[in-house]
């Protein structure tokens, strides 16, 4: 059974249709990659999934249940994990506190809270840094520690929005090998909106391409950036 | 309590239990007058460690705190006058009272989505209607207000005392409070509350009900506010609509927390004893030198607060442990 089924989603904002009608189905242990051109919904569709937007049509489900309807706090107690796109760790809190409050959601203890943030900040190379204040970090590590902070809330799924977007290319491998191993070793399915090609390329199991809220392609990525209708809206003649 | 002790660092256990015994044997070398300043010092300390919960932990903005002071003041005074129901029982009516205004205040606010200033405002309108509310309400003495007979002999079991009684009440207030909010820093609403401070949406995303959160504060704060509303009505003897709801009472509660240093749990005992003392002071200063027409005095109160302020803006105790050490790195 699929572990996130996406169901002809629908959401104008006004007149202007940003998910138009979009299907896809993300399988349990899967790193499924959205990509598209800027405007073509990514977001838009990351927010229906985490619940920060309701779909005008359409039904999005997590493990079987509707959750559609749901809030975004609720949806993250499923075990639904999220990144922002524009980066916001709590400022004025430090980077193990910042884990630490992702970490209580399934901990009743706060110093098993901890151990688990203290894990999770091992796994991202974050944890030498854990006394810092996050607004004291570089934009990589304020990255990582976004995903540190969705990580420690043990999620089933992570959607993550653009996590490479500005880090230069030997920061984006590291990334892509913490995700590997994330996806690997700890089974966490991941969903992933991502203009970073090279990571795109390296990481997703399949693709689905965007364009104007609907989807043009869906597969294989290294048969999706063949498709004339994906090289014509999004890559261009030169990717190839 | 003990995991809590074994948290603080060794030289802030030093301070912390130096600073109690002060305090605790001082009444054998002060004179009234000190007690007096000192036990005002801690009533501060305590209704600000109270509204420092609510804004500086949860970052919900309230200007209208003196509503739980006047109603936790007004029940349990009533409670005493009407009924002969001492303090002691009355502050749990009191508290209860307080926290469902608070519990009010909060669903509106929280629920619709009233942010910032516009629930700052929303917190100054029920202290106001509730103030005008009392000036008509007959039964507890309308605008003419509520005066509590003075015993010739002390009951503490009544909250009838002198000087002592109410400076140990209110060091152990103060004491309370300090120990609560170190504590609650520490659970999983402490962190919560922090999120939401932080970012509300960021905090949502992290599978915390923002709601609750933020309604847990403004109980807990409201119903702690409404404890130093029974005490300040008992240690004053009198109550008026137009003096305990005013927003000069609220503004007070706010002071020194801000000046002490918001979200920090010793920032509104720190900013307690600069200010009250401050206060004090000018006082007695402008009285000696013969200036103490109207506004004098509240002007140069206003200047060493911005002088303060401009000085330390995250507040004067981050700056005092830095100094002091009395901070260290954690684990």
């Amino acid at each position: 059974m699929s572990l996130l089924v996406v169901d002809q989603v629908i959401k104008r904002f006004r007149g202007l249709t940003a998910v138009d009608g979009a299907s896809f189905q993300v399988g349990a242990g899967e790193i499924f990659a959205v990509i598209g051109p800027n405007g073509a919904g990514k977001t838009t569709l990351f927010n229906l999934i985490a619940g920060v937007l309701a779909p005008d049509a359409g039904a999005i489900s997590f493990e079987g249940t509707r959750i559609d309807s749901l809030t975004p706090d609720a949806i993250c107690r499923l075990g639904i994990g999220r990144t922002f796109q524009l980066v916001r760790p709590f400022p004025a809190l430090t980077v193990e506190d910042n884990a630490l409050v992702g970490a209580l959601l399934q901990r009743s203890g706060v110093e098993a809270a901890r151990a688990h943030a203290h894990d999770v900040l091992r796994r991202l190379d974050l944890y030498d840094k854990r006394h810092q204040l996050a607004s004291a970090l570089t934009l990589p590590d304020r990255k990582r520690l976004e995903v540190a902070r969705a990580l420690a809330t043990d999620p089933k799924l992570l959607l993550l929005d653009e996590v490479m977007a500005g880090l230069r290319p030997a920061e984006t491998d590291r990334m892509v090998a913490i995700l590997r191993t994330l996806n690997r070793e700890h089974g966490i399915t991941i969903l992933l909106i991502e203009h970073v090609m090279r990571a795109v390329m390296a990481l997703a199991t399949q693709v689905l391409v965007l364009h104007h809220g609907a989807a043009i392609a869906l597969g294989k990525p290294a048969d999706v950036v063949r498709e004339p209708a994906v090289i014509s809206s999004y890559l261009g003649v030169e990717a190839l | 309590m003990i995991e809590l002790w074994r948290s603080v660092p060794p030289r802030g256990r030093i301070v912390i239990a130096l600073a109690l015994a002060v305090l605790l044997a001082l009444p054998l070398a002060a004179d009234r007058y000190v007690l007096s300043v000192l036990t005002l010092i801690f009533y501060f300390a305590y209704v600000g460690q109270a509204w420092n919960l609510m804004m500086g932990f949860a970052g919900q903005l309230s200007l209208g705190h003196a509503l739980y002071v006047g109603l936790g003041g007004y029940v349990s005074a009533l409670l005493w006058l009407k009924l002969g129901i001492g303090p002691w029982l009355g502050v749990f009516a009191a508290v209860a009272v307080a926290a469902a205004f608070g519990a009010a205040i909060g669903w509106l606010g929280f629920r619709f989505g009233i942010a910032g200033v516009y629930f700052a405002l929303l917190t100054i309108a029920f202290a106001e209607f509730t103030r005008i509310g009392f000036d008509h309400i007959d039964y507890a003495g309308a605008a003419g207000g509520l005066f509590l007979r003075v015993e010739e002999t002390g009951q503490w079991w009544n909250l009838r005392g002198g000087t002592l009684m109410f400076y140990y009440l209110a060091l152990a207030l103060a004491g309370g409070a300090l120990a609560l909010t170190a504590w609650l820093a520490r659970t999983r609403i402490g962190y919560q509350w922090l999120a939401v401070r932080e970012d509300e949406e960021a905090a949502r995303a992290l599978g915390i009900n923002v709601f609750r959160a933020k309604m847990a504060a403004i109980l807990i704060s409201s119903g702690l506010t409404a404890v130093g509303g029974v005490f300040t009505a008992f240690y004053s003897n009198n109550l008026f609509p137009s003096r305990v709801f005013d927003i000069n009472r609220s503004i007070e509660i706010i002071l020194a927390p801000i000046v002490g240093g918001l979200g920090t749990v010793f920032g509104p005992v720190v900013g307690a004893f600069i200010l009250t003392p401050l206060g004090e002071v000018l006082t007695a200063l402008t009285d000696r030198l013969g200036i103490n027409a109207p506004g004098v005095k509240a002007a140069f109160y206003g200047l060493a607060l911005m002088v303060i302020i401009v000085l330390r803006p995250a507040g004067v105790w981050p700056w005092l442990a830095r100094v002091l050490r009395l901070t260290e790195h954690r684990r």
